[in-house]
């Protein structure tokens, strides 16, 4: 705890989880430790702890999510804490009250942790301004996704043991996308060198410039790649002016076991679902256990979201 | 109205390339009666009155294009008399107000309220624009000869972008038979659709939507493409991106005959200035990188953009204490317009008579107005300032109604310390 103090003068989101960007590297590690000591907590016949009995844990999800807000309400309830969870996409909040407003609401009943999902990025940011308890980042807009890059570490670290200098290839709609933000921070900071791949259109502006090399060519972006990292490609993003149609897609962007050939041979293939077979993956490759590690992903989600909670319920 | 005597001033007046000691004879009727270095103590009688101002710089009334007010339907965000307050403490004496009212000013019986409204509110010259189509929709043009009549100077849909080619084209060939100014904002619609800040690093990093600088480019290229046939007084209200700047550039050398304006805003600020979300920096258009701002600098600099304005536009704190998609656009800024843009004379971007130009002789000249300028005869509309005097911005003594800066605790040098509107000691900072 020590370290954490020091970090204190110099970082400013320190009470909350709002991105990689904000993490520091013994953050980032603090996490990932105490996410591998749930690992096997979550493995046996009694999952319950008491570590935050009393606490009160709120869900705030401002978009549709079902593995996302599963996962979340899951490691609160395993670690003790009094969830509850507010699905706004059909409740009255929707109807005109601001999220500054919202957050005073909450806020009001004192609660110690927020998790929010929210469509707009900065979201977060804004409502950490005005709550007293830690907020986490559930996913922005296309800003970040902090929990799903962690997970996705540790999926890796639990597999082959490290990150640094691992080849991995983020693979997909990367402009639209928060967890291909929230990967190439956290991947690079923990020394993996990162390739995205992706149709032109569906790249962001100056993408190098977050320390990756950009690919159009699945061939040469799969090249020598330990981990193949998938992204969902959202429907309405198959027609029009992004994309001619999802099987013009399928043919170049799509992972095929020939196209999977190119990578390690014993290359990892990750998606952070829900998945649409067919359209970015071959559906019996997203079911191969040899090589999917999808799944495992969402085992680990708990047990990284257990250390967050944990973490930053702690902080305040 | 007594005769005022203002002597030991710096007088500036672009116009007529004055910079020198001297003082300035305010008639009886509230006109400029004599100015310059032969107005001194010495020349005058020691009975009268006289107000010493010091060395402090004595310029031309400032003439702000492109300000919003809010009246009529937005005037929790600002009225007249608050507009009037926060010019006056800027040095602005004349302004042109936007046509993006509820209704829009696009008939001849809004222009009448206007006038009424602006003349019992406010002590300030009010220049109000017209919109180019009814209701900012883009379709149907305005009543240019009509409204012209009524004293209209300008035509603008303000915030929107006449986006329709075929519309554009035959604004500016019927606004040529009335002489009419037409203002363009230039974004084009489809492409800044949902875009939040300049496309870029930033935006990526944010993960906001980008606005592309092609958005601005195409349709400053659309637009000089139809003056070679369509030739009319046509403005670009404000640029942004340094490809812009080439566009323009090129234009004229090729004899092409055009203004064009930028907001204080894109010479002082770029992109990074966004930082955490600031919804404040949410601005139209929107802060580019730091080498697009250096452009633009340069770009008053070399004559190649002609008019700097405050891009004034007032926003109540509800509709910025939101997400940033969701908070509303647009920076409070006529206050401090001035002393912002001293900032470039005295980190020596841009020379000082270039700068005052920019914000006083240069609009008044595309307006066609006898204002921004020293003229004897004229309404003695003027701005005294101290060049050097340091201070900070703080919201909470802004004069706007809405508390909008975007450019809060940041440290200014050189001040505003008197304003004269037609003769009148309208503001005097104390």
């Amino acid at each position: 705890m020590a370290i954490i103090k020091k970090l204190k003068a110099v970082k400013i989101n320190q009470n909350h989880l709002l991105g990689i960007q904000d993490l520091s590297f013994s953050q980032v590690s603090e996490i990932l430790n105490q996410a591998k000591t749930f690992i096997t907590l979550n493995k046996s016949s009694s999952k319950k702890t008491d570590i935050l009995r009393g606490k009160t844990q709120i869900n705030l999800f401002f978009e549709p999510s079902t593995r996302t807000q599963s996962s979340f309400e899951l490691a609160g309830k395993r670690l003790g804490a009094d969830v509850m969870s507010m699905n706004i996409v059909n409740s009255a909040i929707k109807k005109g009250e601001t999220l500054i407003d919202t957050a005073m609401t909450l806020n009001a009943m004192h609660p110690d942790i927020i998790v929010i999902r929210h469509q707009d990025s900065g979201a977060p940011n804004l409502l950490s301004q005005k709550v007293n308890c830690a907020v986490i980042n559930a996913g922005d807009g296309r800003r970040e996704h902090p929990t799903q890059a962690l997970l996705d570490a540790l999926t890796i670290i639990n597999r082959r043991g490290k990150i640094e200098g691992l080849k991995i290839a983020i693979c997909g709609d990367i402009l639209h996308s928060r967890v291909a933000r929230s990967n190439i921070y956290l991947m690079n900071m923990l020394g993996a060198e990162i390739n995205v791949v992706a149709p032109k259109t569906l790249l962001p502006h100056s993408i190098e410039r977050l320390g990756v090399k950009s690919f159009t060519d699945m061939k040469k972006g799969l090249d020598d790649c330990d981990i193949v990292m998938m992204l969902r490609l959202q429907n309405e993003r198959m027609h029009g002016s992004f994309l001619p149609s999802a099987r013009e897609y399928y043919e170049f962007f799509g992972l095929t076991p020939d196209k999977l050939n190119l990578a390690k041979k014993n290359a990892l293939i990750m998606h952070p679902g829900p998945m649409n077979r067919g359209v970015e993956i071959d559906t019996n490759l997203a079911d191969d256990i040899n090589r999917s590690v999808i799944r495992e992903q969402v085992e680990l989600g708990v047990a990284i979201r257990m250390a967050c909670l944990k973490i930053y319920c702690k902080k305040n | 109205m007594k005769e005022k005597y203002l002597i030991n001033a710096r007088i500036i007046d672009p116009k007529n390339d004055l910079d020198e000691i001297g003082g300035l004879i305010i008639d009886t009727k509230g006109l400029i009666k004599a100015v310059g270095k032969k107005v001194s103590n010495g020349n005058l009688p020691s009975s009268v009155d006289k107000i010493d101002l010091k060395k402090q710089v004595l310029i031309p009334g400032l003439v702000d294009m492109r300000v919003f007010i809010g009246e009529p339907g937005y005037e929790y965000k600002e009225n007249f008399r608050t507009l009037s307050n926060a010019a006056l403490s800027g040095g602005v004496t004349s302004v042109v107000s936007m046509p993006n009212t509820s209704p829009a000013i696009d008939n001849v019986s809004m222009v009448d309220f206007l006038k009424r409204r602006g003349r019992d509110k406010s002590k300030i010259n009010i220049f109000p624009a017209a919109t180019l189509t009814k209701d900012t929709q883009g379709r149907q043009m305005t009543e240019f000869g009509l409204l012209n009549r009524k004293g209209i100077i300008a035509f603008t849909d303000g915030t929107k972008t006449i986006q329709d080619p075929e519309v554009m084209s035959r604004i500016m060939n019927f606004a040529s038979q009335s002489n009419s100014l037409i203002m363009q904002h230039a974004e084009d619609n489809i492409l800044s659709k949902d875009g939040l800040i300049n496309e870029g690093e930033i935006s990526t990093r944010l993960g906001l939507k980008g606005i592309p600088f092609l958005a601005e480019k195409i349709i400053v290229e659309r637009d000089l493409s139809f003056l070679e046939e369509y030739f009319c007084r046509y403005h670009i209200s404000q640029i942004s991106s340094k490809k812009t700047v080439s566009v323009i550039k090129k234009a004229k050398k090729e004899g092409k005959i055009f203004t064009t304006g930028v907001s204080i805003n894109n010479l002082s600020l770029n992109e990074n200035d966004i930082g955490d979300f600031k919804t404040f920096l949410k601005l139209s258009p929107p802060l580019r990188t730091e080498k697009d701002r250096q452009s633009l600098v340069e770009s008053i600099n070399d004559g190649t953009i002609d008019v700097i304005v405050s891009d004034h536009k007032p926003q109540d704190e509800e509709s910025k204490r939101l997400t940033f998609a969701q908070a509303a656009t647009g920076a409070s800024g006529i206050e401090t317009l001035l002393p912002l843009a001293l900032e470039l004379f005295h980190n020596k971007s841009v020379g000082l008579k270039k700068l005052i130009a920019s914000i006083t002789s240069n609009p008044a000249k595309i307006l066609n107005i006898n204002k921004g300028n020293l003229d004897m005869g004229t309404d003695a509309d003027l701005c005294v300032f101290d060049i050097d005097k340091p201070w900070v911005v703080d919201k909470g003594k802004l004069k706007s109604k809405s508390k909008n800066t975007p450019i809060e605790n940041r440290k200014l040098q050189g001040q505003v310390q008197k304003t004269f509107v037609k003769g009148e000691l309208a503001y005097e900072n104390l």
